[in-house]
């Protein structure tokens, strides 16, 4: 054979069970490079999410005149939630709420089906994480380079590398701070009055927040966050059977372990080489050879290293693998990856995101440009006028979703005899006809009177029925006309 | 009974308790905790010194800061108050029919209306101005003494049968006590009253009490008993009673008269804030 041998790294796991206690300072992890399918595949998807973020809110959507242009767009100071062809009021905070559920739901079915495929590849943490450690190790040099320069003593060499890498570090959180602004307001100007200091003070602290945060999650703390801070790693044990894909070892090909000269004999012995190059490229500083554990995201940068080893000692591939708890158990090569995708709980996950999804379609696809809400008054309950009539006081609330001025015609239905007037305009009050501004609300008074006479047993079920003038479209609110007993 | 062991699993000590064969590990509070936990205490420490704190007999600690929640309460007042002043001002110079043509003083002023007759004029009236027997229901259609905006205003002004010197005056004579009329009589003009709005009432008394009414009473409550503004004499002949509508309380009015105080708000309040009241209730339905 020709391939160079492969070393043994020195490295070891973390959180090797015998070195746990109590109090334990942690341990910098120098991850290495590593190389193959599911770096590439992460590369990819790193940049399609980082595009995604920054590049969103520089999408443009023409809604008309005074409406914002912004595609996406969260406007806290007008109250309204923009996306696409969407636009939502406060009050239709529960679609807010389906797409949590749905989000949700969707992490539960893939984390069923491919375990912590989020952990591994599209969690905001491990984008940046990877991002950083990119970063530093364009900056710093690889594993071995970094460990030593974290031992060599003080130097102008040391200090620039050092200061560059913390620079860049920043530097990248100040973009991931300040993309997030933009989706809070119009983002070319919020651009340039942000550059210009004329920005709002809470457009300046938040970016100072991110930047921190992002700073100290991607660069200082890193696998801290997933181990201790983020409840996921502990939640998805209940999501997971032993059906579901996790990054595994296979013991049974793998042990015992022992390290392989060039043509020495594969009988009697694992295929594993402890070269622990797996645990050198780890970003989570974990050995995968212990099993499934809490700290492993499953980013498969272990498959990667592994898989590299075996073709160079000339051994399939696939020592460590995707694979289920089952067949991580097997002790042949892993070649193709049996998973019974169809299960009680991902049937139940599938049916529960298709019934959500369903309901949130009809309702943004039902949702109408007029909404009417009728508040009786409730003190007094009705006066008597002094010709013996009854009359009931309402506020009503009319709300025009489109962005040009509407008028609405306020009819009432189902109380005979009745004369209903506004409250702005007095008893002649020919036709009830109530102007609401584009994109607002109008409360306006209404007054109904009807002869005593009309009122059975006090009350009195009345429609309020409101009219677009212009579409036709119209909506409708029962309430009570109340009078004495 | 304490014994201190080591647990094999865990490797740490317990902390020597014993209850039926539970033992509790000694585990040790986390470092982030502790220091957490440090550093509330030196923060508690600081806040003694520089806020307000500590309890005296008659006083307590001021603080280094000269922090006080009075006085905060006091500059927003003030502040309030300022930030309010053009607009008071602007509700004072213009005549009340007029209000109304500027939509953003109108709807400042019934804001401001509502919360003022809440404070001052609900103990009476109501907290919807419905009013109840001898004080006057201000959402309906029937005034007493005018139910123009600046009659409303008049009134919270100056009162009715107040003691300002510019009050309104209308006297419901006792009829019966002050023996201007017989028993009988009192009774003729109650059922001629109530035939008004009723119908099936004794037709002879009726008839005695038309002419009695006639000589008594038209000259305030008119002679077809539509009432007088002027004198504050209720309309008769409606569906609405100031203090009741049946027989006994009619009696009893005309036998001992009525004579209820409004009282006069030109002392009291700020005329903007009367202003606002009396827009407040010309607003509520039966303004004319």
């Amino acid at each position: 054979m020709s391939n160079p041998p492969v070393e043994k790294i020195d490295v070891e796991a973390v959180n090797k069970k015998e070195n746990r206690s109590l109090y334990v300072s942690r341990k910098q992890i120098h991850p290495k490079r590593a190389e193959g399918t599911f770096r590439r595949l992460k590369w990819i998807i790193m940049g399609i999410t980082l595009a995604i973020y920054y590049v969103s809110p520089w999408i443009r959507w023409d809604r008309g005149a005074g409406a914002p242009d912004q595609a996406i767009l969260i406007d806290f100071e007008h109250r309204r939630f923009y996306f696409f062809f969407i636009e939502l009021w406060p009050q239709e905070v529960y679609y807010i709420t389906g797409i949590l559920i749905l989000a949700a739901l969707s992490l539960f079915l893939v984390t069923s089906l491919f375990g912590r495929a989020w952990c591994g590849y599209s969690c905001p943490q491990t984008v940046w994480t990877d991002l950083f450690v990119f970063v530093e190790r364009a900056i710093e040099g690889d594993r071995n380079a970094r460990i030593k320069l974290d031992k060599a003593p003080f130097s102008f060499s040391k200090l620039v590398k050092r200061v560059t890498k913390h620079t860049a570090w920043i530097v990248i959180g100040l973009l991931t701070g300040g993309a997030w602004i933009f989706y809070f307001a119009d983002a070319p100007t919020l651009l340039r009055n942000f550059i210009s200091g004329e920005a709002v003070p809470v457009a300046y602290s938040t970016v100072a927040i991110l930047t921190a945060t992002t700073y100290v999650f991607g660069g200082l703390m890193r696998e801290q966050v997933c181990t201790y801070m983020c409840p996921w790693p502990r939640i998805q044990g209940a999501m997971m059977d032993e059906h579901s894909l996790i990054v595994t070892y296979h013991p049974a090909r793998g042990e015992p372990r022992g390290p392989h000269k060039k043509n020495d004999s594969w009988d009697d012995r694992g295929h594993c080489i402890d070269c622990n190059l797996c645990v050198a490229v780890c970003p989570m500083g974990i050995d995968i050879r212990d099993g499934a554990q809490l700290e492993c995201i499953n980013c498969a940068l272990c498959i990667d290293a592994c898989d590299g080893v075996m073709e160079k000692v000339g051994l399939p591939k696939g020592l460590i693998s995707y694979d289920t708890h089952e067949g991580s158990l097997k002790k042949e090569p892993v070649t193709k990856v049996k998973v019974p995708f169809i299960r009680g709980r991902t049937v139940a996950y599938t049916v529960l995101l298709a019934l959500v999804g369903s309901i949130m379609t009809y309702a943004l696809l039902t949702r109408s440009a007029l909404e009417v809400n009728v508040i009786r008054d409730r003190n007094p309950l009705y006066v008597q006028l002094s010709d013996g009539t009854i009359r009931n006081g309402y506020t009503i609330k009319l709300l025009n979703k489109l962005h040009e001025t509407r008028r609405y015609q306020v009819t009432i239905d189902g109380l005979e005899g009745s004369k209903a007037w506004l409250q702005s305009e007095g008893p002649r009050t020919e036709q009830l006809v109530v102007p609401v501004p584009g994109d607002s609300l109008s409360a306006v008074k209404l007054f109904i009177a009807a002869p005593r006479d009309v009122l059975e047993k006090g009350n009195h079920d009345i429609v309020v029925v409101v009219k677009d003038l212009v579409s036709g479209l119209t909506d409708t609110q029962d309430t009570t006309f109340k009078g004495p007993k | 009974m304490s014994k201190v062991e080591k647990d094999e699993i865990s490797g740490t000590d317990t902390t020597g308790h014993e209850w039926d064969g539970i033992k509790e590990l000694d585990t040790p509070m986390p470092r982030w905790w502790l220091w957490t936990f440090y550093a509330t205490i030196v923060w508690a420490i600081g806040y003694w010194i520089v806020m307000p704190a500590w309890p005296l007999i008659s006083d307590h600690t001021r603080g280094m800061l000269g922090y006080s929640s009075r006085a905060n309460v006091e500059q927003e007042l003030a502040a309030v108050e300022e930030s309010r002043a053009d607009v008071l001002k602007a509700l004072r110079e213009t005549e009340l029919a007029e209000v109304k043509d500027n939509q953003e003083l109108y709807q400042f002023a019934l804001t401001g209306g509502r919360s003022h007759f809440a404070v001052n004029c609900s103990q009476c009236h109501g907290s919807g101005a419905q009013g109840g027997p001898g004080f006057p229901n201000l959402n309906d259609d029937d005034w007493l003494w005018g139910g123009s905006v600046d009659d409303i205003y008049q009134t919270i002004q100056y009162g009715i049968r107040s003691d300002h010197e510019d009050t309104r005056v209308g006297n419901m004579p006792a009829f019966l006590k002050d023996e201007i009329l017989e028993r009988d009589q009192v009774s003729d003009v109650t059922e001629y009253v109530l035939s008004l709005s009723q119908e099936g009432r004794d037709a002879e008394a009726v008839a005695r009490g038309k002419e009695v009414f006639a000589n008594e009473c038209a000259s305030c409550h008119g002679e077809n008993a539509k009432g007088g503004r002027d004198f504050g004499a209720p309309n008769l002949a409606d569906a609405i009673w100031f203090y009741g509508g049946d027989k006994e309380t009619i009696y009893k009015t005309i036998a001992n008269g009525r004579a209820n105080v409004m009282p006069a708000w030109e002392q009291r309040l700020d005329d903007a804030v009367i202003r606002q009241i009396s827009l407040y209730v010309h607003s509520l339905g039966g303004g004319e």
